[in-house]
């Protein structure tokens, strides 16, 4: 099962951007597409730890802010040809209010 | 579900290309079939030409291996001939009876040699250079036999035969033309050729017609005779005369041919499901026979099989180089001149080197270059993008070193020949840390074949861009031949397909006002943009609409949007302006106070001449901005494409050679420019005196002070590619400076593409462009001023008294803090 931990209302992320929750086990980046879909992801690039959360949101996609890797919202995954992962939090959208879970999901990285 | 079927006809190097396009676009669309007549997997057709001259192997130009096939769940059918289209049941069949039905068939049969109609042409020993096989005959003829004939001076002709005589025979060109490769290069460029392939010791027989190949006791071929009687002994000819496109089977299957299938720009022939790509496909009535041009062909073509509908090709130029090792040579578009073309000639035959370059209404319309052909591919882009060369046509012949090149390094051109004497281990790129052998390794092993591959692979000149020269000749070296697409226009990005100036023009003219209204009206392929396009539309809506735009911070890169500098641990840094450079003991302290509260790990002056902040965590910006707001402090803005600083030296006030208020003038000049954003950084200063201590004559807009008034100098840099600035006028008063810098830099921001810094917009655009705009018109100088400083209205709010409170502050605090 689940925890869901309510984090914020949809409205306090930007469209096309992205907020920061802090956890005692590091920061999670929270995005918000520009169809209102949102992901999060641990905010740490799988370059060199570049905030992810700073980026520019284009597509279901987040842009690295340090050295311009891609990296997939909805999986974690970096755009090929780079190669590496950030870890995916499960989020859910229910009536505007935006929960996450701590647990995280993993994605196999060779594909 | 089941899957669309897909058919290949042609296993080379334009299909091939098309699945490797389409797998990336749409990985699970198609069920795919391919059918080849050769017996092996795709190979790098154009790497033959080393192969028969023994520097690499047929294992080293394999493109797709077997594997590589069935990884990616395709039916490979090689050495079947398909031979029957049958477009009504919609399947296809090859020479041994095999069927295969279809959804979408991609014919991709490329071209034959053509084989002159002469007497004995059919004889053993006679064969063209096309494939594997033929590489195979004329190694093995090498072993045996001692006469090669190769029939075509052109480029084939001569690699064949560079080829052949490495393998040890001797080897007579023959040609009808009075000199070699007349189609790429004029007559004195080519004898310097010819002299130093018989250097070589190759032979050749200019002006001459074969009459009839003669046969031998044997059966085999055994010497030619020409039109004029001679004869000389042949056992192996080749035949390298010219190429004919594969259209038999598309015109058996009733598709319309005319020297190539005939394809639209999506590359769709008249059955809508059948496509066709490379070399036996004509479109506009051009069949191309490079691979530059088939690449892009292919793009386009993967983009509509993947039914993302959008992209459309719209013809290439292309450029030719000889794979002769040793010999380097390059030819671009009308290199012979004529009615209303003026010619530019350097020979010197001493050290074998001679450079033609033709110019037409001020642009470069050819070029030939025989010798040293560093600045190929320079000359390539000037004439793609149709630059106006007149105001460095004096030094165009000595290439781009010589003409400043802000945009890649130059100044490498000894190194650039001898990179590839380099070892692997020699770092290319010094931003990324890359060296050779990973790009060799990388070219090799991901099959790349542009420089934007090897970027995206590698990282290798994708910062900075200096070593962009290196990296591409060692590509060319490794993939072979040259590789560097040349689209006829280049879009802005990959959402896209308009230029730059295009898009500018059509924001003013549609009146377009938001991003989202500016990507429906110009047909954007993606939904919200890329990185590339974002920043770039955000820009130049708001130099359209300066009054009206709202910003769209989500289309700003992470340092305007925060209005710091990232930094590598993620903090932030905080430089606040000093105008003109000028600080005192109340600022100072202000700053030292700031320092010392939010714990600054470092405090730093900056070659800028002001105090840069290290360290600052993105949640302190606020509070750090608001001590230093209180303090009369603004922004610096050294982390935006906008006006950076005005640097100044001490002028009259106390300097014994100070003819002017250096200070005081650079103090106003950037209360006049600050908050303004710009296509990239901008840079000014204010030197006293010629002396020039604030280095006035690499910024952007610099200005030397003089007994009798102010030189002006635009369009320096000194960062990457150090560029000395250019004298646009001299002036009087310091109201005349201020109205001149207000023009020059909207005529900037203007005109410039996003990314591109006064220096290449000035190396592009012509210093008679700029001056005719701002110095020559005094009406458009004022009317440019106006704008600029109307613009400014708007722009001239500290960004980060903003932020530090109010809803503009939410960019800076965390979402939630979820406790432990
Ligand atoms: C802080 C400073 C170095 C210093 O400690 O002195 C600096 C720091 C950076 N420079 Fe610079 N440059 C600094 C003066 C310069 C100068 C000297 C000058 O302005 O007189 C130059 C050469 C002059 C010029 O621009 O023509 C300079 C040429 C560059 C370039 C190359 C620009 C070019 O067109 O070739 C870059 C890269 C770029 O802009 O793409 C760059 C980029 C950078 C960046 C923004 C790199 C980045 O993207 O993170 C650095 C940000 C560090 C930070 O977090 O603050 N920096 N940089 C200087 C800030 C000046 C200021 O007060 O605003
Ligand atoms: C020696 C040599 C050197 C070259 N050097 C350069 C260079 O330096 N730079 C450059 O840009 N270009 C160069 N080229 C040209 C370049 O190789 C071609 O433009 C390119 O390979 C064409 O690609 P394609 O896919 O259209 O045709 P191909 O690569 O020829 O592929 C077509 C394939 O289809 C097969 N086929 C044809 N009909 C059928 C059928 N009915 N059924 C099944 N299979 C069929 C053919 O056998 C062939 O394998 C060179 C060519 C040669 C021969
Ligand atoms: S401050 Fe400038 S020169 Fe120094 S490392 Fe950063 S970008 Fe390079
Ligand atoms: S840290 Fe993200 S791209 Fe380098």
């Amino acid at each position: 099962m689940t925890d869901w931990i309510e984090v914020a209302h949809l409205d306090d992320i930007p469209r096309q951007g992205a907020r920061v929750v802090k956890t005692a086990a590091g920061e999670i980046a929270v995005f918000r597409t520009v169809d209102d879909e949102v992901f999060a992801l641990r905010d740490r690039c799988p370059h060199k730890g570049g905030p992810l959360s700073q980026g520019i949101v284009h597509g279901k996609k987040v842009a690295c802010p340090l050295h311009d890797w891609k990296i997939n919202l909805d999986s974690g995954l970096a755009v090929a040809p780079d190669v590496g992962c950030a870890a995916r939090f499960p989020v859910r959208v229910v009536e505007g209010r935006v929960s996450l879970s701590l647990t995280t999901e993993t994605t196999s990285t060779d594909r | 579900m089941s899957r669309m079927k897909l058919v290949l006809v042609g296993n080379g190097m334009a299909g091939m290309r098309t699945l490797e396009e389409l797998l990336k676009a749409a990985p699970d669309m198609y069920e795919i079939t391919v059918f080849g007549d050769e017996p092996h997997p795709n190979y790098n057709r154009i790497m033959l030409s080393p192969v028969l001259a023994g520097e690499q192997t047929v294992e080293q130009i394999v493109l797709n291996s077997r594997d590589w096939y069935a990884e990616h769940g395709i039916t490979l059918h090689t050495g079947k001939r398909v031979v029957k289209i049958d477009r009504k049941h919609r399947f296809v069949e090859a020479d041994d009876g095999t069927r295969q039905s279809y959804d979408r068939l991609l014919l991709a049969t490329g071209s034959k040699s053509f084989i002159l109609p002469v007497p004995g042409a059919d004889l053993p020993g006679v064969i063209g250079f096309r494939d594997i096989a033929d590489v195979d005959a004329m190694i093995a003829a090498s072993g045996q036999y001692r006469h090669a004939v190769v029939i075509g001076g052109g480029l084939l002709g001569l690699e064949a035969a560079n080829g052949l005589k490495l393998r040890g025979m001797e080897v007579s060109v023959v040609h009808i033309a009075p000199w070699l490769l007349e189609r790429q290069m004029d007559e004195p460029a080519s004898r310097l050729l010819q002299n130093s392939l018989e250097d070589r010791g190759l032979k050749f027989l200019l002006r001459k017609q074969t009459a009839e190949l003669v046969r031998g006791e044997s059966g085999r071929v055994c010497a030619l005779t020409f039109k004029d009687g001679e004869q000389i002994p042949a056992d192996l000819v080749v035949m390298a005369v010219g190429i004919r496109p594969n259209t038999q089977l598309a015109e058996s299957a009733g598709l319309q041919c005319n020297r190539g299938i005939l394809v639209n720009d999506t590359m769709q022939t008249y059955d809508p499901r059948i496509y066709a790509v490379g070399e036996c496909a004509s479109h506009r009535g051009i069949a191309y026979g490079l691979v530059a041009p088939l690449f892009e062909q292919a793009k386009v073509c993967a983009n509509h099989l993947a039914l993302h509908g959008v992209a459309r090709y719209q013809g290439s130029m292309t450029s030719t180089k000889l794979k002769v090792t040793g010999i380097d040579l390059f030819s671009a578009g009308n290199f012979m001149g004529g009615e209303g073309h003026e010619e530019i000639v350097l020979q010197d035959a001493g050290r074998g080197s001679y450079k033609k370059l033709v110019l037409k209404d001020n642009k470069l319309a050819g070029a030939v270059l025989f010798g040293d052909t560093l600045d190929g591919a320079w000359y390539f882009e000037l004439m793609r993008d149709a630059t106006d060369v007149s105001d460095f046509r004096d030094k165009l012949l000595f290439g781009r070193h010589h003409v400043g090149d802000s945009g890649a390094g130059g100044g490498l051109g000894d190194e650039l020949s001898r990179v590839m004497a380099l070892p692997d281990t020699a770092e290319i790129c010094g931003c990324n840390g890359v060296c050779k052998g990973d790009i060799i390794k990388a070219v090799r092993d991901k099959k790349l074949f542009t420089l934007d591959e090897v970027r995206a692979h590698t990282k290798a000149s994708g910062s900075c861009g200096s070593c962009t020269g290196l990296v591409e000749t060692i590509l060319a070296a490794t993939a072979g031949g040259d590789y560097s697409t040349a689209p006829s226009k280049k879009p802005l990005c990959n959402c896209t397909e308009h230029t730059h100036d295009e898009i500018r023009a059509a924001i003013v003219e549609q009146g377009l006002k938001t991003l989202p209204e500016t990507m429906r009206a110009l047909d954007w392929k993606t939904p919200d943009g890329c990185t590339k396009c974002r920043p770039a539309l955000n820009y130049y809506l708001l130099c359209a609409w300066p009054t009206e735009y709202v910003d769209d911070a989500q289309s700003r890169y992470i340092n305007e949007r925060a209005h710091g500098n990232i930094q590598k641990d993620g903090s932030f840094s905080v430089v606040p302006r000093m105008w003109g450079g000028l600080t005192n003991p109340k600022e100072l302290r202000a700053i030292a106070d700031v320092a010392e509260k939010f714990n600054v790990p470092e405090v730093k002056l900056t070659g800028g001449q002001r105090i840069d902040l290290f360290g600052i965590k993105k949640e302190d910006l606020p509070a750090v901005w608001k001590d230093l707001s209180d303090a009369g402090f603004v922004s610096g803005h050294a982390y935006g494409k906008a006006l950076r600083t005005v640097k100044t030296c001490v002028g009259s006030q106390w300097c014994r050679f100070g003819t002017q208020d250096s200070t005081g003038l650079g103090v106003k000049l950037e209360e006049m420019t600050w908050g303004s954003w710009m296509p990239h950084k901008f840079k000014l200063a204010v030197s006293g005196c010629p002396r020039n201590c604030a280095e006035a004559t690499i910024k952007d807009f610099g200005i030397v002070c003089v007994d009798s008034g102010y030189e002006l100098h635009v369009g320096g840099n000194g960062g990457i590619k150090v560029r000395v600035t250019d004298l646009l006028c001299r002036v009087e008063t310091e109201a005349q400076v201020l109205e001149y810098c207000a023009a020059y830099t909207q005529l900037y921001r203007e005109e410039a593409h996003y990314l591109e810094r006064t220096a290449p917009w000035v190396e592009r655009v012509g210093l008679s462009h700029i001056k005719a705009k701002v110095v020559e018109d005094a009406a458009n100088r004022v009317a440019l001023a106006e704008r600029f400083l109307l613009s400014q209205k708007p722009a001239q709010v500290d960004p980060w008294k903003e932020r530090t409170a109010g809803e503009l502050k939410r960019e800076f605090m965390p979402l939630n803090v979820i406790p432990a």
